[in-house]
């Protein structure tokens, strides 16, 4: 069977040729993003030559805006309509927020995620990151001067559901196809491991902006098997900044009230911590409203300061290797994450915390801004299929238990943190009362026994039980957690035959006509008509499937009945047919059919793989 | 090759509850290098879902594998007594008494010294305990025997993990 290439002008004819994949860093204080050209990872500059994008939006009159170096030149005099840290917002309610009173934010509560006021309304977290990631496949669009395939966004290891979702969310709004999320961490070692062939198990200390992750890897065979994972979502660069900037209005007695001191004032606070990298003194010079503030700090006593935040990460530290079971110097390595990690008392802390007992390294020679967006790119190169060799595979796990309500607020966790993804797990339930013919279920992410002290992810009901006396209905709850980390549920009636089920989304993310009706209200990169974009998409989209399906023809063909055979090759005939046309639904429903209609062959497939890799194996084994 | 094929099966591993750890970690490897939809990111739908499932598949059996408790638990249930944990829970007294000193002693511990004095006779008695699983279930292969043995020490790892978690919290 001849495949039929169909391309646009300007297209090249082979769709492998337009495969761009890139890795986003999408960071608290700056975000980055890489590709790898040539086969060498290489993070992707702006028109002047600067790699990293501060992670800051300015809402300007009309519908301006600024993003990036721009918005935070006017961060401080502009301090209410300027979103910097929107990373700490993602997927968080206000009472989440710890120290929102310090920031210069006029917050709204809504239902989901907080927002914040500002002169073009109200902007939540998932908006101002849209911007940013907008603004980066923009950049990566113009240095390759073509479309992007898709990209690998990183999200700390710490992130429950709501926040991934809200990352995954943010993405679709910038118009970007996301590939994998990736938990920071791992995109670290990811780009550590393959530089430098190393086996074993590692340690990644990530203290980013706003974040602080520690996980935990093993290297073996081109597998990176995360063992355990943890931190502290509420730790990082900027809670030292606060501190030095607390001590400084008490040294000095004087008050920063207004949005501007406040905003002027974290920013000297970090540029002083920052300074105080090279040099043992620095001075800390502010402009307030009742004139500048300078005072005179030592490293020393910054480091005195925030002692009590550094003892905090070796805590988390500590627990991470318990919980792997694992002792000190099983590690062999220390991969160094995050511009607060250039602070000497970090470098020397966690060198004398693994020290003690072993010769670890502590790998700082991959620019520590720069390592996570690097092994994105590296696992985005990977995923379109670029890749070479192809033996680089990322085994994740999920940080956080999930679980359910039961009586009496009392959580039944279902999936265990530390649990490799993706993974499924039922678990079966029970009626309480005699004749109940609905459950209320409520899904959980956290540690904790009691459902207060948990993250609510979203909350649906089973109706439609037959009545039946209590304890005999036999319900069904099923966890499944995607590759990405992100969660669905569902719950199904067994114990009479008849089923009932759901499928949940967590409620903080947002619903696809939330999306679609966020994409209408002019959000700046969404100036394209929007059924043209929904055109070129599902071209695309088929463009691939056809592809796919093609190549799966070629190496396993055989494994068709000629009948089946000719059933794909006319839903591929009229897939390409369709694809020309200008209606986008039609395009999609094909498409839908070839996927469907290749499903079993797809399952034969998957299979034959199976039988091949063991067989292989018990040669090898006799 | 079946996606409903046994654990054991699955990963080519003797259907027994003596295992070759570094051979399960590394077969789980091998497989999850055939199989994670990672490998087939750019094949089109149907192969991801397809792809997601045998990958959770193999994730489950392993899981299940690596952990002593469910491992044996599987045995029991594939030879014809499941282990019914949270209906049956008549225990030895003997059994019982001891639980209740472990309690009373942790509940009593004043520092980390004692805590950890703790975990160390729970860890032996745990030991001792999965030593006698063994040999019910690979040697006298008595899945009734292995059941019971299985309950005692189930409660017996549920304790250790709560001396664990004491530990956790003295130390942070």
């Amino acid at each position: 069977m001849a495949l039929l290439q169909i391309s646009e002008p300007g297209q090249a004819s082979d769709p492998h040729q337009r495969r761009i994949a890139v890795g986003i860093d999408l960071g608290t204080t700056h975000s980055l993003v890489a590709a790898v050209r040539h086969g060498v990872p290489e993070c992707l500059p702006d028109l002047q030559g600067r790699v990293l994008l501060p992670s800051v939006v300015r809402y300007l009159d009309g519908q301006r805006r600024q993003v990036g170096h721009e918005a935070r030149a006017h961060q401080a005099e502009d301090a209410a309509n300027t979103i910097a840290s929107a990373k700490r917002l993602m997927g968080r309610r206000l009472a989440d927020l710890k120290g929102a009173a310090q920031l210069p934010y006029d917050f709204v509560d809504q239902s989901g995620m907080v927002a914040v006021r500002t002169r073009q309304g109200l902007k939540t977290a998932v908006e101002v990151s849209a911007e940013i990631l907008a603004t980066l496949r923009q950049r990566a669009e113009d240095s390759f001067d073509d479309e992007l395939f898709g990209a690998v966004i990183t999200v700390p290891a710490y992130f429950d559901d709501a926040q991934r979702q809200a990352t995954k969310d943010a993405a679709q709004l910038a118009g970007l196809e996301v590939l994998r999320l990736i938990n920071e961490p791992t995109a670290a070692a990811v780009a550590y491991g393959l530089d430098h062939g190393s086996e074993g198990l590692y340690a990644v200390y990530d203290l980013g902006g706003g974040t602080f992750d520690v996980s935990l890897l093993r290297l073996s065979q081109g597998v990176f098997e995360v063992v355990a994972t943890g931190g502290d979502a509420a730790l990082g660069g900027d809670d030292f900044d606060h501190l030095l900037a607390a001590w400084a209005l008490q040294r000095s007695g004087r008050q920063a009230v207004s949005a501007q001191d406040k905003g002027a004032l974290q920013m000297a606070a970090r540029r002083t911590r920052e300074a105080l990298t090279d040099h043992a003194h620095a001075t800390l010079h502010c402009p307030l409203d009742g004139g500048d503030m300078r005072i005179d700090v030592s490293r020393e006593q910054l480091e005195t300061l925030t002692q009590p935040l550094l003892e905090r990460t070796l805590a988390a530290l500590r627990k991470v290797l318990r919980d792997a079971r694992v002792q000190r110097g099983d590690v062999l390595g220390v991969v160094m994450v995050g511009g607060a990690t250039r602070m000497p008392a970090v470098r020397r802390a966690v060198g004398e915390f693994f020290g003690e007992q072993g010769h670890v390294r502590v790998l700082t020679d991959v620019n520590p801004d720069e390592v996570v967006a690097l092994g994105a790119a590296i696992q985005a190169n990977a995923l379109a299929g670029n890749a070479k060799d192809g033996q680089l595979l990322l085994l994740d796990v999920i940080p956080l238990s999930l679980g359910i309500e039961t009586m009496g607020g009392l959580v039944e966790r279902i999936i265990e943190r530390n649990t490799t993804i993706p993974v499924a797990k039922a678990q079966e339930f029970t009626t309480y009362q005699d004749g109940q013919t609905a459950m209320a279920i409520h899904v959980v992410q956290g540690e904790r026994e009691l459902v207060a002290d948990c993250r609510s992810l979203a909350r649906f009901e089973l109706r439609g039980i037959p009545p039946m006396a209590a304890g005999v209905a036999r319900i069904r709850v099923s966890f499944q957690v995607d590759a990405d980390g992100l969660l669905s549920v569902s719950a199904l009636e067994t114990g009479s035959g008849v089923q009932a089920s759901v499928v949940v989304k967590p409620s903080y993310g947002l619903g696809d006509d939330q999306v679609a009706q966020m994409l209408r209200d002019g959000f700046s990169h969404a100036q394209d008509d929007m059924r043209l974009r929904a055109l070129r998409e599902a071209r695309v989209d088929a463009d691939r499937l056809l592809l796919a399906t093609q190549s799966a023809l070629d190496a396993d063909g055989e494994l068709l009945a000629d009948a089946e055979r000719a059933s794909i090759g006319a839903l591929m005939q009229q897939l390409r047919e369709l694809s020309s046309a200008q209606d986008h639904d039609a395009i999609n429903a094909a498409a839908e059919a070839l996927a469907k209609g290749t499903e079993e062959f797809a399952a034969a497939r998957m299979n034959r793989g199976i039988r091949q890799a063991l067989a292989g194996r018990s040669i090898e084994d006799v | 090759m079946n996606i409903d094929d046994d654990d054991f099966t699955l990963f080519g591993l003797p259907e027994r509850f003596t295992l070759d750890a570094a051979k399960l970690d590394q077969r789980w490897r091998e497989l999850q290098t055939e199989v994670h939809p990672d490998r087939f990111a750019a094949q089109g739908a149907a192969s991801q879902r397809i792809a997601a499932q045998w990958s959770m598949r193999v994730n489950q059996a392993y899981q299940r594998l690596k952990d002593p408790l469910k491992r044996a638990a599987y045995l029991c249930e594939r030879r014809g007594t499941p282990v019914g944990a949270e209906r049956n829970t008549t225990m030895p007294r003997e059994f019982l008494m001891q639980q209740m000193e472990w309690r009373e002693a942790l509940d009593e511990a004043a520092d980390g010294a004692a805590v950890q004095a703790l975990q160390a006779q729970v860890a032996a008695r745990e030991q001792a305990l999965l030593g006698r699983l063994q040999v019910l279930l690979d040697q006298d292969r008595d899945a009734p025997a292995a059941a019971e043995q299985l309950r005692s020490l189930m409660f017996v790892v549920r304790f250790r993990q709560d001396v664990e978690q004491r530990l956790d919290a003295l130390e942070s």
